[in-house]
């Protein structure tokens, strides 16, 4: 044990930089790693959750759909339009020129078969659900669907043609589980 | 110092010209003058501002993902639980937070009552705590009801028909607080508005609750007044480094009952949907209701019982009143002092009596708790007041540190 020397006990020990920064740094240091994990964790509660994400598949049975008719399922809490196209639909799809869409996409690479279009009903201006579904609903100027809100309007592939709206309305993931069924998600 | 601000300069300056946050910051967070002699009991307040923060924000979280329906909340506290992205940790943090809360508010008021600081000139900040006290038993009984368990339900039922016991109108309060016959859905769907809405009540009257602490700074363990500046330093970095360390041993033991014994304070029978038809068998209220529950039973009178649980809490506003010696801190106070540490176990005794069944032996033990419980203040305080003597009190606070770290010395040096 050192000797007692009063002399220096009731100094103030010289101050060490270093230390005094190493222990301020890995502190914060910390305290940040801490805080941001909880931070994360309680923002994190508010995306989707377990029960919400097993939503995210539906199957759907084609076999009662007539050429020309069209059918709407909820997938995920959007509207998805599935028509049956006649043959004039889809070679009306065809005939067009990519060069001349504001979405450049050709008919063939947004269908699985020809006959089957499958589309997210939303229109992509500002979320509308565009008419043409139903029997006696605008179709608009293409023969596909027309969005009341401002004024879109879609042809029988789904693309855009006229309109506000910059993209053509979106595919889901699907994929055909037989002939006659699809499994959307 | 104002000189000081007004010379800021940049867009902190031009701010603060016109609107002076950066001063009130400066003010209240780091000159603050503060008492040198603190103690570790003055964290509780800081500790409870962040705890209302926690509780605040965990539960506006936990808001988004509830249903006040009766058909639905439990299952949704359970979807919580199981479906929400860490939905068990929210919850868990916000539930154990309650106690957490109680637990510091706890100390926070025993520290006030051992050193005296609701006495003069700060007896409406302490009358202010209480106020926040009953907004938080409020806020804590109502939302333990929302998970719509068994416990929920039945707390609701008995705490509401405590109102019964009021002669004539007793039954057309509780048809009023229950917005119906029943507790039933009307009173789930108001308790869960109020459940939010008080929370915001407490920031509230927190934010009157530093004014007036800062009107004339705070208490100290001596109790004597900051006579010079020698007796203070600024609260930064003094007293915010302080705070966070307290805030840091905190942080542990409540990370440490949310992570290992998540359900150690709560009661499994809430973890049963709620059945208008079946009371369980051993009712009890949370833990930090104990006490006050236990006067509630000891007493055979229905309504005098409810009266003296109500009472035990209200007689705090009167403490300013009912203790009115000249010396602050019971330290300096030799009856005091022992009646003080009598009272804390006392408080103890009742919440432990009030988890045992209501009777037998437990029913004579309530009774003297309660009785000494209010003894304390009605005739202690008064008597002590008029006839306790007292030593010499310390000139001032820097005398009183002095003189300890002298003798300390003094006894080092024998001791070597
Ligand atoms: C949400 C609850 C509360 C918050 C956030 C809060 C906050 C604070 C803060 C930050 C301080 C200064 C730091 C300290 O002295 O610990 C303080 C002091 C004080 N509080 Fe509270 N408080 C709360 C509840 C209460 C209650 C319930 C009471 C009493 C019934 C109370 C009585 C006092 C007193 C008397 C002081 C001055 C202490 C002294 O200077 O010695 N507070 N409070
Ligand atoms: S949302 Fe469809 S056109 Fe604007």
């Amino acid at each position: 044990m050192k000797e007692l020397n009063t002399n220096t006990k009731n100094k103030p020990s010289p101050i060490d930089e270093e230390k005094r920064d190493f222990l301020f740094i890995t502190t914060a240091g910390l305290a940040i790693a801490g805080g941001g994990a909880f931070a994360w964790s309680m923002i994190d509660t508010m995306n989707p959750s377990k029960d919400v994400l097993a939503l995210s598949t539906t199957e759907v049975d084609l076999s009662p759909l007539e050429e020309g008719q069209s059918l709407t399922v909820m997938w995920r809490g959007k509207p998805i339009f599935i028509r049956h196209r006649s043959e004039s639909e889809i070679s009306s799809a065809d005939n067009v020129s990519v060069d001349d869409l504001p979405h450049k996409e050709t008919d063939e690479s947004r269908v699985k078969n020809p006959k089957w279009l499958v589309v997210v009903g939303v229109c992509s201006h500002l979320g509308c659900v565009p008419l043409g579904q139903k029997v006696g609903d605008s179709k608009g100027e293409y023969g596909g669907w027309f969005c009341p809100c401002h004024g879109s309007h879609y042809d029988t592939s789904g693309r855009i043609r006229k309109g506000p709206a910059p993209l053509n309305l979106e595919i889901p993931p699907y994929e055909f589980v037989s002939d006659d069924i699809i499994r959307i998600g | 110092m104002d000189n000081q601000e007004n010379k800021k300069t940049g867009i902190t300056g031009w701010i603060d010209k016109r609107l002076p946050v950066f001063t009130f910051i400066n003010h209240n967070l780091r000159d603050y003058p503060t008492p040198k002699n603190l103690n570790y009991f003055w964290n509780f307040g800081s500790l409870a501002g962040i705890t209302l923060v926690i509780m605040i924000v965990t539960g506006i979280l936990l808001a988004m993902q509830y249903t006040a329906n009766t058909d639905i909340a439990f299952d949704s506290v359970e979807r919580i639980m199981r479906d929400v992205n860490n939905g068990w940790l929210l919850r868990y943090i916000h539930m154990n937070g309650a106690s957490m809360f109680f637990i510091i508010v706890y100390i926070h008021i025993f520290r006030g009552l051992y050193y005296g600081s609701y006495k003069y000139p700060r007896e409406i900040l302490w009358m202010l705590g209480v106020v926040i006290l009953l907004l938080m038993m409020a806020t804590a009984f109502m939302g333990y009801v929302l998970p719509w368990g068994q416990m929920s339900f039945w707390g609701a039922t008995v705490i509401t028909n405590l109102f019964s016991a009021f002669p004539v109108i007793g039954d057309y309060i509780v048809t009023f607080l229950w917005g119906g016959f029943s507790v039933d859905n009307p009173t789930l769907s108001r308790f869960f508005v109020l459940h939010y809405l008080l929370p915001f009540a407490i920031v509230g009257v927190v934010a009157l609750h530093l004014v007036a602490l800062h009107q004339f700074g705070s208490n100290n363990p001596t109790g004597v007044d900051v006579k010079s500046s020698g007796d203070t330093i600024p609260f930064h970095p003094y007293y915010t480094v302080k705070d966070y360390f307290g805030l840091g041993v905190f942080l542990i033991v409540y990370a440490a009952l949310v992570f290992f014994a998540p359900n150690f304070l709560g009661h499994p029978d809430n973890y049963i949907p709620a059945n208008p038809l079946q009371t369980p068998a051993h009712i009890v209220p949370e833990w930090y209701f104990l006490p006050f529950y236990a006067i509630l039973r000891a007493v055979p009178d229905k309504l005098t019982g409810v009266l003296l649980m109500f009472a035990a809490v209200l007689v705090l506003f009167l403490l300013p009143w009912l203790d009115k010696h000249k010396v602050r801190s019971a330290t300096f106070r030799p009856f005091y002092k022992q009646f003080y540490w009598l009272f804390f176990i006392n408080a103890i005794v009742l919440g432990w009596v009030g988890a045992m069944p209501a009777e037998g032996v437990y029913v004579l033990i309530a009774r003297i708790a309660s009785v000494y419980y209010f003894s304390f203040f009605l005739i202690i305080m008064p008597l002590l007041s008029r006839f306790e003597k007292v030593g010499e009190l310390p000139s001032s606070i820097s005398a009183a540190v002095l003189s300890k770290k002298f003798d300390k010395d003094i006894n080092e040096s024998y001791a070597k």
